[in-house]
């Protein structure tokens, strides 16, 4: 045997054994503890707002901690910045590169970031009359799937190139990278105490990573497709992703497995984006099938549809004030929802 | 530190970084999921009372109610 195959083998034996330490303590199903709880009203949210502007496919949306300001960013080559509460325009930012994939908010919301295939991170200081770009963050050697700002001068990104990466906004440079996923790293999440981060990736693998030392601490299987979309669920113990396998899945991060999977009877669309409602009971998704659904977290089960997007639904957000969620979609269009 | 060169990292490389990862996870200490589910439902049940989407809006405090009336100009 070469020496490839003897550490596969071993890895292989390791993976056996962390099944079975799992099992262990398996001894019950998210759906089993949950049969004693009231069904979550089935809700029919009505889009109050639709705010046109873009030109192209909508691939990326983010709100500001102030519950009203939204950004989005189109292959139309913009950022756009809404008062959604008057449902206008409130900012425009054009780009070097139409390709965008991810857009963020710094909490005082006078930062945007944005990222794509042009394999860069984007700072662009919008608090001033005229928007002006004020990092370039370069040395991932793929695309910018996914970034999220810590603070006003760090941010977190995703990358194609399989890394995860820390910047310092002051310098410009990288501070961590973190190295683990065999697949396009999708999109991250950042905990609330910013010690640690969670990631998605296209090894179908979902990770938890320390900021400081760089080390991934633990990793999730269960899904058999890319992983779009990741987030915290509110009390910190666990997570939730969504995928091309047309799932999403609830992992429990101290019995360090999956505890839920959510799917639709006939799975036949990939999940593209999600969100958690304010205590975490309701689970948005957005679908390839043009559909965002919604999911009681706790039982599993589908309880409304969000229609009126005529094409993919590629990206949702839920304020921080949890007031309403929002949608972006291929159609170039973002309706807001309660 | 270092920026690890991810487009020359060879399959040795990549069992290597994988068994050293799984070497990691196995003492892992794994709490039993029942106590993880009951906390985790108890936590978004004793929120859910507060969660807007759950009970609803009431349209005078809603922030999305619909706008009357008035021009909005861009």
């Amino acid at each position: 045997m070469g020496e490839l195959d003897v550490l596969k083998k071993e890895a292989e034996t390791l993976k056996t054994q962390i099944e079975t330490a799992r099992k262990a303590v398996n001894d019950t199903t998210m759906e089993a503890a949950s049969s004693g709880v009231a069904p979550a009203p089935r809700i029919q949210p009505k889009a109050r707002r639709t705010l046109k502007g873009h030109t192209a496919k909508i691939y990326a949306l983010y709100w500001a901690l102030d519950n009203k300001l939204m950004v989005s960013g189109s292959q139309d080559g913009k950022l756009l910045v809404w008062d959604t509460h008057a449902g206008i325009l409130a900012n425009c930012v054009p780009l070097k590169s139409a390709w965008v994939m991810t857009v963020s908010f710094s909490p005082s919301a006078g930062l945007v970031a944005s990222g794509g295939l042009d394999n860069m991170c984007t700072i662009v200081n919008i608090s001033g009359e005229k928007p002006k770009t004020m990092r370039e963050l370069d040395g991932h050697d793929g695309y910018v799937a996914c970034s999220r700002f810590l603070s006003e001068t760090s941010i977190l990104t995703a990358s194609g190139d399989q890394t995860c990466g820390l910047w310092d906004l002051e310098t410009g440079k990288q501070k961590q990278s973190f190295l683990n996923h065999v697949g396009d790293c999708m999109c991250v999440a950042l905990a609330e105490d910013q010690n640690t981060f969670i990631s998605g990736a296209c090894d179908s693998q979902a990770k938890l990573w320390d900021i400081r030392d760089g080390q991934c601490k633990q990793s999730f299987i269960g899904h058999t497709g890319d992983i779009n979309a990741i987030s915290y669920m509110p009390n910190g113990q666990a997570f939730i992703t969504g995928s091309d396998d047309c799932t999403l899945r609830m992992f429990d991060m101290r019995a360090d497995q999956e505890v839920m999977c959510y799917q639709n009877a006939q799975p036949t669309a990939g999940v593209t984006s999600l969100s958690l409602s304010l205590s975490g009971r309701l689970l948005f998704a957005g679908y390839d099938d043009f559909n965002c659904n919604i999911w009681d977290s706790l039982k599993g089960e589908k309880i409304g549809v969000l229609s009126g997007h005529d094409n993919r639904v590629s990206c949702t957000g839920i304020p921080s004030d949890g007031m309403c969620v929002s949608t972006g979609s291929w159609d170039s269009f973002l309706k807001i929802w309660n | 530190m270092p920026i690890v060169d991810v487009e020359n990292l060879t399959d040795l490389d990549k069992a290597k970084m994988e068994l050293e990862q799984k070497k990691k996870e196995v003492p892992l200490e794994r709490a039993l999921l029942s106590k993880g589910c009951t906390e985790f439902m108890e936590a978004v049940q004793a929120t859910a009372d507060e969660d807007p989407l759950v009970k609803g809006i009431p349209e005078a405090t809603n922030p999305f109610k619909e706008i009357k009336g008035g021009c909005v100009i861009c």
